[in-house]
């Protein structure tokens, strides 16, 4: 039994499948909500990336290079494990599924962060001297020339991301959370039957993601390319 | 226990990394290229066998694939009557150079449809056949473009080994849990392993940046 549902082994393979399938579902649900956490955390931090990276201070700019570089070139599970276990040795203690979500934005930030960058920097240079010229103030060149330019551009390569690291929740089972993929391992355990439950998870995964990236197709093709007016 | 204490059972950990690393590259590789030409092959059964396995191991988790090819594929195996149980490092090999082939074969599949159409209709003038045109015209224009996208996936593949503690295992990442439960010395044991990971992502990206500037030769002069 997980979550209160039981399941049904005595009567062949499909009644097995439909038993266990509310409890897939039921973790489906907190895959999704990880996604999204990680993906508001990735989100926030990586803007903080994008602008120290781009800071004047050389030292600044460098430090916080070197820092998204370590970042990604380190594997989420060791980072994941790096902040369950030392946090709490300072006296910081998350549950388990912020822990978790905090790892899997930290870990998306130094993407996402390169995705702001290469947005900003592909409006035209031309559009700064027109602002310039016009004598807009740097905050108002930010807010109302450059944001609304970039996002027609970032937020197809946003979706992608999103749609990674629903793929890449599985791993946060290492630290008691029973998402889908964990769901579908201990029903194999109880039951014996790995098959089925792993095969629905893969099955689950394969039409979400399908579905996921058709969306971003569709938003892609339908965002105003010239620019999203920010008032 | 001082730092320098763990160094060798990490480095006995660092060192199935490594070998497990290199093993999905080639392997991965020889995926790429296979499935990302024959996603562009004419017979639809090659390419709709292409698009079926990229999609599948594109869509899934490497997590998920892991788990499948391990715990499932043996009872899967039973069923119709082979036996289908593999050993963790084959399960783990499998699963991560399927994973990296999927990848890699829509980079392959992109280099190659970048390769301007003028070169297939000169390689055609000139009497060369498909495979010719393949071999001798695109691919040694195509593989310096995939050059950058693959030095982002020798990382990838790198980092994704240590999903492979998951499944027993004793890599680097396994071997840190080894010692955290032993001498409940995290901080030190995490810090180890991170820096070690970085440092062997580096020799990668290296030895990726070399192989990068060796094959841009094979483009020849632009005009």
């Amino acid at each position: 039994m997980l979550y209160g549902f039981t399941w049904d082994t005595s009567n062949g393979e499909l009644a097995f499948a439909l038993s266990i399938l509310p409890i897939l579902l039921t973790g489906l649900l907190t895959t999704l909500k990880a996604a999204f956490l990680g993906f508001f955390v990735a989100c926030v931090l990586g803007l903080l990336f994008a602008v120290l990276r781009g800071m004047p201070s050389k030292l600044v700019a460098w430090s916080t290079a070197v820092l998204i570089e370590f970042i990604r070139d380190t594997p989420l599970i060791v980072q994941l494990f790096f902040l369950y276990y030392v946090l709490p040795e300072y006296g910081i203690v998350f549950p388990a599924f912020l822990t978790g979500a905090l790892a899997l934005g930290i870990q998306y930030s130094a993407y996402i962060s390169e995705v702001y960058r290469a947005g900003i920097q592909a409006v035209d240079h031309g559009q700064r001297e027109a602002a310039k010229s016009l004598d807009l103030p740097p905050s108002r060149t930010f807010t109302h020339v450059i944001l609304p330019q970039a996002i027609p551009r970032v937020i197809p390569a946003m979706g992608n991301y999103l749609v990674s690291i629903t793929k890449d929740v599985p791993v946060l089972s290492v630290v008691t959370i029973v998402e889908m993929l964990n769901a579908a391992k201990i029903i194999g355990d109880q039951t014996f039957n790995y098959l089925v439950p792993l095969s629905m998870v893969g099955g689950i995964y394969l039409i979400l993601t399908i579905f996921a990236s058709a969306l971003v197709r569709l938003a892609d093709v339908n965002l105003p390319k010239k620019g999203i007016p920010l008032r | 226990m001082h730092w320098s204490g763990y160094l060798e059972p990490l480095a006995h950990g660092a060192w199935v990394t490594i070998q497990f690393t290199l093993y999905s590259i080639l392997f991965g590789g020889i995926c790429s290229f296979a499935f990302g030409i024959g996603k562009l092959s004419k017979n639809w059964f090659i390419s709709g066998l292409s698009i079926i396995y990229i999609e599948i191991f594109r869509g899934t988790s490497l997590l998920v694939q892991l788990f499948w090819l391990f715990f499932a594929l043996p009872i899967a195996g039973d069923m119709i009557g082979i036996d289908l149980r593999l050993s963790p490092t084959v399960a783990g090999v499998l699963a991560l150079s399927f994973n990296l082939g999927a990848y890699g074969a829509e980079i392959v599949r992109g280099a190659i449809q970048a390769v301007s159409p003028a070169q297939y209709e000169a390689a055609k003038a000139l009497n060369f056949s498909s495979s010719q045109a393949l071999w001798r015209v695109a691919l040694p224009q195509a593989i310096p473009e995939m050059m950058p996208s693959f030095s982002n996936l020798a990382i990838a593949a790198l980092k994704d080994t240590s999903l492979v503690s998951l499944i027993t295992l004793t890599d680097l990442t396994f071997a840190a849990e080894q010692l955290r439960n032993f001498y409940q010395d995290s901080t030190t044991v995490y810090t180890m392993v991170l820096l070690m990971y970085f440092g062997m992502a580096l020799v990668v990206s290296a030895i990726m940046r070399a192989v990068e500037v060796s094959v841009t030769r094979w483009r020849g002069h632009r005009r």
